[in-house]
């Protein structure tokens, strides 16, 4: 049985985790994820001095609210402080942002420590909006992280197609008549509204992951935005669900850190293994080409070494060709032609005896497809006079892979014959 | 009838360097292009007419308003470096963006203006690559979508950024093809361009800037070798004279 609190905390964690996704998926697009992180941390001052009135007024200065509406002034002085800096020209936005993020920050901690000597209850567990404490979550705050959620989703749904539009070519969009300016205050805005609703579940220091990290991984998994940011805001509400659930089952260990893990974690394995931008599925590839193209060259540097042994262009394949010639005419090591052979043998294109191979009918096929390919191309290069003949040969090496079908027949007229080797065969120059 | 765009006295600076110095010049109606050397400032003369660059004095009148009263009838094709090609978008998408303007600011995309979008991407022969995603098609095919899109304005006078900067045949022949079925059905372009050579084959006027106006008016008259030999050649003494008059106004 989940306690009542923990159920509050999950809940609110996860709707913070939906808001998050779907703006951030803008915030990345747009590149205003570094902004964000100034907003989180420009956050700080203002909650201190929220307190400090709080206070003075002598109200509950646990009370949320006036902390949170401090937080997000004191969020929005930062983005203004960022662009009139960047308006100067005489640093760059990245520099700015850094400048701002260090300087409100140092003022908060130096506000905080103040405060910590006053007598009175001002500073009580103010520094929880650093690293963030969400079992401090009641009901009423958890009331909060929902309305954000429902107005951040509501907002970026309603103005989808400015969003999108501004943050593809903002150029056209103005020349359009759309107000860029204004769709960009209104992402500010709501990059404030999701900083400052997590400052108190995540803390101000990682708030930044929560917007950045569902986004990235949902870019990973899919390349339609109207998915991506479904993407992101499942991510985003998985990472913050679970992350609260995690710290509720390991109280030592702090809701925000845990949340930002699992999105962590997640960007990680999407980050691995998406189907098409993934680490895994790229290499894959790449080394599927690369074992392609050892493949046509082992059969042909075959072929060609039965022709050098004697038989004639258009009748080889029939004779034995030592696995040291087909080494010596790649330029490979004598252990990675044979590990060809083993592999090629396995796929029943060349058959193996004694450090020989001998091409089966559908290796002889291939080989005389891909002597045919080399050959046409060198030939076209020798006779357009781009290239001598071991100039031709490495060009052809180069090219002849991807040669869409009947190319080789244009670039050589007669189908059925196979030309002779313009260049001696045998060991590489 | 007012010339579909006119500039007056345009001056536009980047920093301190001015790239646009006292142009004051009329597009006739039809095509046109602006040619010029490497940095001429021809990219940045359109993007001042559309309020893209701050200019520092100048008017600039569409079909004789302002652009914020015509906005409808001005559409506009940028170099296709300018955005990034890896947004989660399909072509189509890209293409609807032009329909904006005839949209409500919520909701889904109405059906006429996908239908719009589509046929746009029929003329620039893209019709099979709608539901591809723009980063993995090839240069000439993004540059075909970002044609397609100022199609899909249906404006009547087309601003083009270098619209034949590194694209294939078939892309060259597409657009060469808009040109000609754009002038046909009355409209205009006004398009920067970088090939001397097809200058007279592809426009029937042209300008010739270098930070300042060396020559404009029908390719016949105006694009003889001593203009273009001026335009090309002037380039240091120009500059001299322009950085002077920078500082004179910095002071």
């Amino acid at each position: 049985m989940i306690a009542y609190n923990t159920l509050v905390v999950l809940s609110g964690c996860a709707l913070l985790g939906i808001a998050a996704g779907t703006v951030g998926t803008f915030a990345l697009l747009r590149g205003r994820v570094l902004v964000s992180d100034a907003v989180g941390h420009a956050a700080l001052p203002g909650v201190a001095v929220a307190a400090l009135i709080v206070a003075l007024l002598g109200a509950d200065p646990r009370a949320l609210p006036p902390l949170l509406a401090g937080a997000a002034i004191a969020g929005l002085l930062g983005v203004l402080a960022v662009q009139a800096l960047t308006r100067t020209k005489r640093i760059r936005e990245d520099a700015a942002i850094a400048v701002v993020l260090s300087a409100f920050y140092a003022a908060g901690v130096a506000l905080l420590s103040w405060l910590q000597t006053l007598p009175g209850a001002a500073q009580a567990g103010l520094s929880k909006f650093i690293l963030g404490q969400a079992a401090a979550m009641r009901a009423e705050d958890a009331l909060i992280a929902t309305t954000v959620a429902a107005l951040c989703l509501a907002l970026v749904l309603l103005s989808f197609q400015r969003l999108r539009s501004v943050a593809f070519d903002a150029d056209f969009a103005r020349v359009q008549g759309l107000r860029t300016d204004r769709t960009d205050l209104l992402l500010l805005g709501l990059i404030v509204l999701v900083c400052v609703s997590g400052l108190q579940a995540v803390g101000l220091i990682l708030v930044v992951a929560l917007l950045v990290l569902p986004a990235a991984t949902a870019r990973l998994v899919t390349h339609r935005l109207p998915r991506m940011l479904a993407v992101a805001a499942a991510t985003g509400g998985l990472a913050g669900a679970s992350g609260a659930w995690l710290s509720a089952l390991h109280p030592e260990v702090p809701t925000g850190a845990a949340v930002v893990l699992v999105a962590a974690c997640l960007f990680t394995l999407a980050l691995l293994l998406a189907p098409e931008r993934g680490l895994l599925a790229r290499a894959w590839q790449i080394a599927g080409r690369r074992l392609s193209a050892d493949t046509e060259h082992f059969l042909r540097a075959a072929w060609e070494a039965q022709e050098a042994a004697g038989a004639g262009p258009g009748t080889a394949g029939d004779r034995w060709a030592p696995i040291g010639a087909v080494a010596a005419a790649r330029g490979w090591s004598l252990g990675k032609a044979r590990r060809l052979a083993f592999w090629l043998a396995q796929r029943g294109l060349v058959a193996r005896a004694e450090d020989h191979v001998h091409l089966t009918p559908r290796g002889a096929t291939l080989a005389r497809r891909a002597v045919r390919a080399h050959r046409a191309v060198e030939h076209h290069l020798l006779a357009a006079g781009a290239a001598d003949a071991a100039a031709a040969d490495r060009l052809a090496d180069l090219v002849e892979h991807g040669l869409p079908p009947g190319m080789a027949a244009r670039l050589l007229p007669e189908p059925s014959a196979l030309p002779a080797s313009p260049h001696a065969l045998g060991a590489r120059r | 009838m007012s010339a579909p765009l006119e500039v007056q006295h345009l001056t536009v600076a980047y920093g301190e360097k001015p790239a646009v110095w006292d142009v004051t010049w009329s597009a006739p109606p039809g095509l046109t292009a602006i040619v010029g050397p490497n940095g001429a400032g021809k990219s940045t003369l359109l993007k001042a007419a559309l309020g893209l660059v701050p200019v520092l004095s100048g008017e600039v009148r569409f079909f004789g308003r302002r652009l914020d009263d015509v906005r409808n009838r001005v559409g506009y094709l940028p170099q296709r470096a300018s955005v990034d090609w890896d947004f989660p978008a399909t072509a189509l998408d890209v293409v609807c963006m032009a329909r904006y303007p005839r949209m409500r600011w919520w909701g889904v995309v109405p059906r006429a203006e996908k239908q719009a979008a589509r046929a746009a991407l029929e003329q620039v022969g893209m019709s099979e690559y709608a539901d591809r995603q723009i980063g993995r098609l090839s240069g000439g095919q993004q540059q075909r979508v970002f044609l397609a899109r100022a199609l899909a304005q249906d404006a009547d006078l087309v601003l083009m950024d270098e619209p034949f900067a590194a694209v294939d045949a078939a892309t060259e022949a597409a657009i060469v093809g808009v040109l000609r079925s754009l002038a046909e059905r009355g409209r205009h372009v006004v398009a920067v361009h970088h090939d001397l050579a097809t200058v007279p084959e592809y426009f029937s006027s042209v300008l010739l800037l270098n930070a300042r106006v060396f020559a404009a008016g029908p390719v016949k008259e105006a694009f003889t070798n001593r203009n273009i030999a001026a335009t090309y050649g002037a380039r240091l003494a120009v500059l001299d004279e322009a950085s002077v008059g920078a500082a004179a106004v910095g002071t």
